[in-house]
């Protein structure tokens, strides 16, 4: 029994986020963090079976236009039709297969199919906006959707988002859990976007912005975009 | 960790996070009726820094069984029942969601100790950029006292992560979530 416990209680602690490569918890000019972050400092926790864990088995299944949002209707949405893919891996740069992804996203116009979203666009009856699927053994994902627009807050005025896909990513691990958002090159709002900006160093920025990609664009069909996701990894693995 | 790949940033969840996570895909029975153990009925709040209701979180749990074991491959005991541990939940009006669970076992924490039951919480919500780690606890529970993680929180503080008994109702616990202000709720850097 004791032997069991000390071969459970082997621990591989995963690597901690480099100083500057996500943003802080309060950011000032996105103007709901204060009020929804803590003031004190966050108690450092040694990695344990608790965080080194998590949910790798169990989604529910996947169905097959999961990760075609253009399919999901009885009609095609309006917009401008895009291929999304890339992999997911892990920061010692290994593939993370069988891992879930969850999206979601604006029409093109720039709105939720969300009740709480009242922006003045035109809702979409050909789109949801709502998509997942599970990387293969090498990491790889692909999801076919259409570009959302760009659309107005209230966080200050005249503010705007860039146009963005919603992304969830599970990894291996409780804390290898990501939540982020995709951005496309060259967008003119990312300027003046607090949640873009609130992470400070520029080129972990520019990993949220997805990659034209003539490769994976389809000749008469649809523009491809490319996006890798890099989720935290162990400092040592089993089996090495 | 090799510095090409270094973690793509976090990002809020926004106001609209119903639409992929939770419309179709929550999971607030984490364990049914037929998950040997200790039945629990956990009613979580989520409180801003006013203390008013956060309506637009989303709560997610990882636990171990009733044996403390964990549903993954790094557990060298598989759990022996059909048991995923996992559950996610958006909160109401009133900042508030229900999960149906049971009571998790001790787990082996660092060196030859052993933690306390406990469930792993992550909060996302608007408003909070990288989302918050803590834990709930069961009040009352002796194993607290030897608990390596409660261990490192101050005392006074301890009480933020225990989940308490609802007078009169048998295996219902509440746990509030204080994201800021006053008796704000202990949260994990991990």
């Amino acid at each position: 029994m004791s032997k069991v416990a000390n071969e459970r209680s082997i621990i591989h602690p995963f690597h901690r986020h480099p100083a500057g490569s996500q943003p802080p918890r309060i950011y000032e000019p996105y103007r709901s963090t204060p009020s929804r972050n803590p003031s004190k400092p966050l108690i450092f926790l040694p990695h344990t079976l608790s965080e080194v864990t998590g949910p790798v088995y169990g989604h529910d299944p996947i169905s097959e236009t999961d990760n075609d949002l253009t399919r999901q209707h009885t009609g095609e949405p309006l917009g401008e039709r895009i291929i999304v893919s890339g992999r997911v891996l892990d920061d010692n740069g290994r593939p993370v297969p069988n891992t879930l992804l969850e999206i979601w996203q604006a029409n093109a116009a720039g709105r939720y199919q969300h009740q709480r979203d009242q922006h003045p666009a035109p809702l979409d009856p050909n789109f949801g906006g709502a998509g997942r699927t599970l990387t293969d053994e090498n990491g790889n994902y692909r999801f076919v959707t259409i570009k959302p627009g760009a659309y107005p807050w209230l966080n200050h005025y005249n503010a705007w988002r860039p146009a963005h896909i919603h992304f969830s990513v599970f990894g291996r691990a409780f804390l290898s859990r990501l939540i982020t958002q995709m951005y496309f090159p060259g967008d003119p709002l990312f300027d003046y976007d607090p949640i873009y900006q609130s992470v400070p160093d520029e080129k972990a920025r520019q990993r949220m912005i997805s990659k034209f990609d003539l490769e994976t664009t389809q000749p008469q069909w649809a523009l491809g975009f490319r996006f890798d996701i890099v989720l935290r990894g162990a400092e040592a693995t089993p089996f090495e | 960790m090799n510095m090409e790949y270094v973690p793509t940033p976090s990002q809020t969840v926004g106001p609209y996070l119903h639409l992929g996570l939770t419309n179709k895909h929550s999971v607030t029975r984490i364990a049914g009726p037929g998950v040997p153990g200790e039945r629990v009925q956990l009613k979580c709040r989520v409180l801003d820094a006013d203390g008013a209701p956060v309506n637009d979180a989303m709560i997610e749990i990882w636990q171990a069984d009733k044996s403390g074991k964990y549903n993954h491959p790094d557990d060298a005991q598989a759990p022996e029942n059909p048991f995923n541990g996992f559950g996610r939940a958006a909160t109401d009006p009133n900042g508030a969601c229900a999960f149906e669970t049971v009571r998790p076992g001790s787990v082996p924490g660092p060196g030859k100790t052993t933690q306390a039951p406990h469930l792993n919480v992550a909060i996302f919500a608007r408003g909070i950029l990288l989302q918050l780690h803590t834990r709930i606890y069961f009040a009352g529970d002796p194993a607290n006292e030897s608990d390596p993680v409660l261990a490192m929180v101050p005392g006074e503080r301890r009480d933020t992560l225990m989940a308490e008994l609802d007078p009169g109702k048998t295996g219902s616990w509440l746990f509030d979530i204080r994201l800021s202000g006053d008796r704000e709720t202990v949260f994990f850097d991990v």
